[in-house]
């Protein structure tokens, strides 16, 4: 019998040392850092302040500020389609409100502007399949302030010091107050959240928050919620497009946004949806690999949003920051990158070093922790290293069901208890082996209390929007926000439809774009938005050599 | 543990390739050339988007996977199915109620299960589909729930059933109803909404919100942390 057979032999003597400290560290936490320690561990070891890795934009109405490299390039691309390409004389849908993208925020969008406009004045775009977003990854949970010591005013200092009081306060208190009226919409609808056994909501604490605020549903939360909004789309038979993306927004004589340019992914033909508001709910970025980093993202998260928005004019945000979630899964190397929810930690589980020891509080904000996992790991020397060259650290899993009683880790971390195990490891038995992974997009496309972008006619809701989580976002708050802000976008735009009148489509805004690049002195051949990550030729070939 | 650079050959739709041997199957389509549209989503194993079908050379069994979690084997047949023709039933979910006949009269055809445990042997997330489908006929709502709260809705099972079930669909069905009505809204949660629109909060954010910078952070260090 193999001692640990999910894990190659190398790694076995520290796995037994994990094992035999465990005893010893059951009850014991690693101090929490005070704010000077938090910001000299995050200047020296966090990948956002890695010199080199950004650049400052040089076009559009952001200029200047400092991006990653990734990022840089897809703003400073070409657009994917020139107005010579497309007859803009048909149009194919002509519609009240356009929404682009089926994840948390697009879904509830689409379901408030139902409830204030002819559903079939509404269409819903989707790039994959309905509802194949982040937002059904999610795992740990959704906060709100629930407790009777809890407030949304506590809710709203620890998403400010989370953030590091670079939020705009005027969302944030929008997005606490709100929290509540979410929950209670949800449970309308039917979504199953956890509960005590006395029947009330089981909350758990939280990277970064003060109070126990974090609602889940076992650990597959944004699945559950996400259904549910799905189930409940289809049943009002509201209009859609699957398999379908935003290539370009139109806009009209007097710039604002009506509609967009739509690409078949099957057929490769292009539509013309035109729309009195447009909202943009496309989601994050994770899949453009920031610093080669490992994602949890879906497939189809590559930041299109924000190009399709500066495209446009519209300002962005943040997006100097960039979350890495402390733990992603080091090993087994098919699921490298993938999401170890933070409630592991809430829950109990340790990070420990290669020789079993503790060396971070559990339960920093992310940004914090993440850079403690990279300094053991590339500072101190004291990470495990994987068959592939890849290091991490020990999540010690199998305190939970110690802490919390047997049975814990099965009830309440049914997916990643599954995932581990279909290659071989038993978390309730065996640590796992973690490292930061490329998370969330902090930043993005500046809106208001309404969820307006500084162009009319456009709305943005969700991940792709920036300044609720200011340079770094907690746990359970970006769930959060999708509703908060979905809904409000949905409502806002039927609004909007209700009252204005939209002009003939164009592609003035390209031609812009195009000569703002020129001005730039900008030559390349990239092109934005880039829809799909791309995985076939050289980057399987690394693959390749990398996994074997 | 896989040897170094070992290889092994899977048929795509019928068609050869040779591939690292460790890839799920869907890194091994890409691997062998596939940009993928279809049958992808969160690479995870939490969308149900990459549901496929395979049998082993030499067998006759037809076994079923999420491309995104199954390790390619040798001499593998792989069709991946990333669409369920599958009839979505309708309701208002304002009007229905969990009466202990509400599946039979929304999904008759469950009447029909035979019992033959395929949609389990099926589901790629281990679920007695089966079993809660049975639930389901029997109106024992709270099981239908505890045994299907892992579904993905990759379609497996519907595509696997005999008697043309779509278990997911009566499983969503129970959970939505399962919450709405039997557990009911939270009384905590209904008591801070009403706080909310009373303005309880409001003073004191307004507050916060017009702190100077310095001011809001020792507030914000000096929170009491009880957890
Ligand atoms: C693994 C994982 C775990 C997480 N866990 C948590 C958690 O526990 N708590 C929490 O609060 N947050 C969590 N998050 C973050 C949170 O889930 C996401 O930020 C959130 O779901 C984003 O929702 P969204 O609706 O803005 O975007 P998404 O859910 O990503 O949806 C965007 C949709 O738009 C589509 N789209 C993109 N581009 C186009 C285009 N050009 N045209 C048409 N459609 C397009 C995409 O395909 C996608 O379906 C997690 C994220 C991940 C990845
Ligand atoms: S791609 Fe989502 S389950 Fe496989």
């Amino acid at each position: 019998m193999e001692e640990y057979p999910g894990y190659p032999e190398e790694m076995w003597d520290s796995l037994r040392m994990v094992e035999e400290t465990r005893d010893e560290r059951i009850g014991k936490t690693y101090p929490r850092m005070s704010e000077e320690e938090r910001e000299r561990i995050l200047r020296e070891w966090h990948p956002d302040y890695k010199e080199g890795a950004k650049r400052p934009l040089r076009i559009g109405p952001s200029k200047g500020m400092m991006v990653p490299h990734e990022v840089a390039d897809i703003l400073e691309a070409h657009p994917l389609i020139t107005p010579d390409m497309i007859d803009l004389s048909e149009i194919d849908y002509d519609v009240d409100i356009l929404i682009i993208g089926a994840g948390g925020a697009g879904l509830s969008a689409a379901l408030i502007a139902s409830e204030h406009i002819d559903k079939e004045g509404i269409l819903l775009v989707q790039k994959l399949r309905l509802g194949d977003s982040n937002s059904k990854m999610s795992q740990g949970g959704i906060q709100a302030a629930l407790g009777p010591d809890d407030s949304p005013v506590l809710h709203f200092l620890d998403i400010m010091g989370g953030g590091h009081f670079a939020n705009n306060p005027e969302l944030v208190e929008i997005l606490v107050k709100e929290a509540p009226d979410v929950i209670k919409w949800h449970q309308s609808l039917g979504v199953l959240y956890d509960r005590n056994p006395d029947g009330s909501i089981k909350l758990s604490p939280g990277g970064g928050t003060c109070r126990r605020r974090m609602l889940s549903c076992k650990d597959y939360t944004g699945l559950e919620i996400t259904r549910v909004l799905l189930d409940e789309f289809l049943n009002r038979e509201i209009p859609y497009l699957e398999f379908t993306c935003a290539v370009e927004l139109l806009t009209d004589e007097s710039g604002q946004v009506v509609g967009s340019v739509l690409y078949d992914l099957d057929s490769d033909e292009y539509l013309i949806a035109r729309a009195k508001s447009t909202i943009l709910a496309t989601g994050g970025y994770g899949r453009l690999h920031i610093q080669g980093f490992e994602t949890t993202n879906h497939y189809g998260a590559t930041g299109d949003g924000i190009v399709l928005a500066y495209h446009v004019g519209a300002e962005l945000r943040d997006l100097d920051a960039t979350q890495y979630h402390p733990t992603g899964a080091a090993w087994p190397e098919q699921i490298v990158g993938q999401l170890c929810t933070e409630k592991l930690r809430g829950r109990g589980a340790q990070p420990v070093n290669r020789l079993g020891e503790l060396f971070v509080n559990p339960l920093e904000p992310r940004d914090v922790e993440a850079a403690a996992i990279i300094r053991e790991c590339y500072g101190r020397e004291l990470g495990v290293t994987t068959p592939t060259g890849m290091r991490g650290v020990w999540l010690d899993t199998p305190l939970i069901d110690i802490i919390n009683g047997e049975g814990t880790i099965e009830r309440e971390f049914a997916a990643m208890y599954r995932t581990f195990k279909r290659f071989d490891i038993d978390i309730r038995k065996e640590p796992i082996l973690v490292f930061p992974t490329l998370h969330y997009q902090n930043g993005g496309v500046v809106i208001n209390a309404r969820c307006e972008t500084t162009v009319p006619g456009l709305y943005a809701a969700g991940e792709v929007s920036g300044g609720v989580h200011g340079k770094n976002r907690l746990m359970g708050n970006s769930q959060l926000e999708l509703y908060v802000f979905g809904r409000r976008a949905g409502r806002f735009a039927a609004e909007r439809a209700k009252r204005v009148n939209v002009g003939k489509p164009t592609l003035k805004h390209v031609e812009r774009y195009e000569r703002w690049l020129r001005e730039a002195g900008i030559e390349t051949d990239r092109r934005a938005p880039i829809l799909l990550p791309e995985y076939r030729g050289k980057k399987t070939l690394e693959h390749h050599i990398r996994l074997l | 543990m896989e040897k170094e650079g070992k290889m092994v050959t899977i048929y795509v739709m019928g068609k050869k390739h040779r591939v690292p041997a460790g890839l799920t199957i869907m890194k091994a389509m890409e691997y062998a050339g596939y940009q993928l549209r279809r049958g992808v989503g969160c690479r995870g194993g939490f969308c149900g988007a990459c549901a496929t079908l395979y049998r082993v050379k030499g067998s006759y069994k037809l076994q079923a996977a999420l491309a995104c979690q199954k390790v390619v084997e040798d001499g593998m047949y792989i069709v991946q199915i990333p669409f369920t023709p599958a009839e979505k039933k309708l309701y208002d979910i304002e009007k229905i109620r969990p009466t202990p006949n509400v599946f039979v009269e929304h999904f008759p055809e469950i009447t029909r299960c035979l019992s033959c445990n395929t949609c389990t042997k099926a589901c790629p997330q281990d679920l007695m589909v089966m079993d809660y489908v049975q639930a389901a006929l029997r109106g024992d709502i709270e099981k239908v729930v505890e045994l299907s709260f892992d579904c993905i809705a990759c379609g497996l099972c519907a595509i696997r059933c005999p008697a043309e079930i779509v278990p997911y669909q009566v499983a969503q069905l129970a959970r939505r109803l399962y919450s709405k009505y039997i557990l009911g809204l939270s009384e905590e949660v209904e008591k801070r909404v009403a706080e909310v629109e009373e303005g309880k909060f409001d003073e004191e954010l307004e507050q916060l919100k017009r702190l100077p910078p310095e001011e809001l952070r020792k507030r914000y260090e000096s929170r009491e942390i009880r957890v």
